[in-house]
């Protein structure tokens, strides 16, 4: 399997994915790629299977033993479930939850603990990732004078933003964001939303969103997902000017449900 | 459901409402009684031993051995074996008690296993310490030879307060939110390294709290400790853990009811002694709460 040499290979190419908890079928996924330096949006109502598919993209599903992930999630090339050790999986891929989680260690110690972690240990060298990985989270500016305070005690906003620059202390691939905004304000939301459109140069984005226009605004391809099946996948542009292979889209899209 | 109530106005109390507001008194009250009652047993066992024990308290006391066949003199060497048992007891039941915790609230799945695991702790919880104390002997001091000792005595007390360590370290590791762990494994950390740097520095005063309260209650058993290795009396101090020693808890209820011609005042003392023991200790794991609560990280 050669790509074409006009497109890239994907970071992220699922094949015939299915996942499972218990008998009840979360995500049935066949065929879905996500290429660099692309934000690709997933859009869908609550239990569409958007949160259990980024799961399974970082193993997450490890640490939750009712799951059940069956078929292929290839990243970089290789499937998610040969790559030996997946805690260097989960190192190149950065993700931000919904509700914004600072960490109970100082502001500097939230970014600086997965380099630590894996090995980092010159002041001088953690000291630069934790500024530029601050400073490309928009926050550097907010927290530069109290970098020894709690990342757990500052505001939902900056908390989210905090995880963004912690997903982006091991300079990950891909990022992946699940509603990112459910718990952020508008301004706050619209600040990170520029911090994506600059990441977006150098990394791979999948956000996961419930705002419609969040996706329109942000997203290079959109995917629908609905009941677990992915309904519609293709050009953000194309799909919210109606040319939509299935109605529910446009549907769901103009706020007819969900 | 008749308005039967007087005046007319539209607010005014029925009949029903008068009669439901006198009944909820009336409980009120009786619930309260029932509350005072409670108390007045702890007020009165430590006014009496005060006012009989207290007199006879004082460094002197704490710091000379027995004398005249137990009559006379202090309790030093049982104060110390106390201190010995608790300390030994606890060596080996906080690091057994912390690990299997972090076993069950880390890593273990939901499975018979587990379950079998929890079955145990509750009814080892349950266990009367008496029935501790016959199987410290059949278990440590036959089986293992370690006769009548300190350390059969306080492996007995350990075995003893293990659930109690075990519970209470699980529900402090269970206080960290599950969202703590999961964005630490997402970041590629390890179970261990997200126990290590993210559960454990949160946890750690919820663990100690217990611990304290462990104290406390391992101090005053006397069952478990009697047959395994505490001494009616001994003139000198343990040489190593394979000695017996003496114990406040036993010396209590030996110089109460063993020996003859004891003056009133001298049990009282002890008896007063053990109880600000625990006291004491109480009041270290309450202050340790309080000094979490107030630097609350999340």
């Amino acid at each position: 399997m050669v790509a074409a040499p006009s497109t890239p290979p994907p970071v992220v190419e699922v094949n015939n994915l299915r996942i499972r908890y218990g008998k009840e079928v979360a995500l049935q996924l066949d065929e879905l790629s996500v290429v660099p330096n692309e934000i690709f949006g997933i859009i869908g109502p609550a239990g569409s299977g958007r949160t259990s598919f980024l799961k399974a993209v970082n193993r997450m599903d490890l640490f939750d033993r009712s799951m059940d992930v069956e078929g292929s999630i290839r990243f970089r090339g290789r499937d998610v479930r040969t790559w030996k050790n997946v805690y260097s999986l989960r190192r190149r891929i950065g993700v931000v939850f919904p509700l914004p989680v600072g960490l109970p260690l100082s502001v500097y110690d939230n970014v600086a603990l997965a380099p630590r972690l894996s090995g980092v240990r010159a002041k001088s060298e953690l000291n630069d990732i934790v500024e530029r990985c601050l400073r490309r989270a928009a926050l550097w500016d907010e927290v530069k004078d109290r970098l020894s305070s709690l990342g757990s005690l500052l505001s939902g906003g900056q908390q989210q933003r905090l995880t963004i620059a912690r997903g982006l202390s091991q300079d990950p691939d891909l990022l992946m964001l699940d509603e990112f905004s459910i718990a952020v304000d508008p301004v706050t939301t619209m600040r990170i939303e520029d911090v994506l459109k600059e990441l977006k140069q150098e990394l791979t984005i999948i956000l996961v969103t419930n705002l419609v226009q969040q996706a329109r605004r942000l997203a290079d391809r959109t995917a629908f997902f609905l009941g677990g099946r992915c309904i519609e996948i293709g050009a953000t542009d194309a799909i919210f000017s109606g040319e939509v292979k299935d109605r529910r889209t446009t549907d769901y899209i103009l706020g007819r449900f969900g | 459901m008749s308005d039967t109530g007087g005046g007319g106005s539209l607010f005014a109390a029925t009949a029903r409402d008068l009669d439901n507001r006198k009944k909820q008194a009336r409980y009120r009250g009786v619930f309260l009684g029932m509350t005072l009652l409670l108390i007045l047993p702890v007020f009165l066992i430590l006014a009496v031993l005060i006012s009989r024990g207290g007199p006879i308290l004082s460094l002197g006391f704490l710091f000379t051995y027995p004398s005249s066949g137990m009559t006379a003199g202090g309790v030093f060497p049982a104060l110390l074996g106390t201190i010995f048992l608790v300390t030994a007891a606890l060596v080996f039941s906080v690091p057994l008690g912390v690990a299997a915790a972090l076993y069950l609230s880390e890593y273990a799945a939901d499975n018979w296993l587990t379950r079998l695991i929890n079955l145990a702790i509750i009814n080892l919880a349950g266990v009367p310490s008496i029935v501790h104390a016959l199987f410290g002997v059949g278990a440590f001091v036959l089986f293992f030879g370690f006769g009548t000792s300190i350390l059969a005595a306080s492996l007995t007390l350990a075995v003893m307060t293990l659930p109690v360590v075990i519970v209470s370290t699980r529900e402090s590791l269970q206080a960290v939110p599950r969202a703590f762990r999961e964005a630490s494994w997402s970041m590629g950390a390890t179970r261990w390294q997200t126990i290590r740097h993210i559960v454990l520095p949160n946890s750690v005063s919820g663990i100690l709290t217990g611990v304290i309260l462990e104290v406390s209650r391992t101090a005053g058993e006397t069952a478990p400790i009697m047959f395994t290795g505490a001494a009616f009396f001994l003139p000198f101090l343990p040489q190593s853990v394979y000695d017996q020693t003496m114990a406040l808890s036993l010396h209590l209820f030996v110089i109460s009811t063993q020996v003859p011609g004891v003056p009133d005042a001298l049990p009282y003392g002890v008896a007063l002694l053990l109880i600000s023991i625990v006291l004491i200790m109480n009041s270290a794991s309450i202050a340790l709460r309080m000094v979490l609560r107030s630097r609350k990280k999340w």
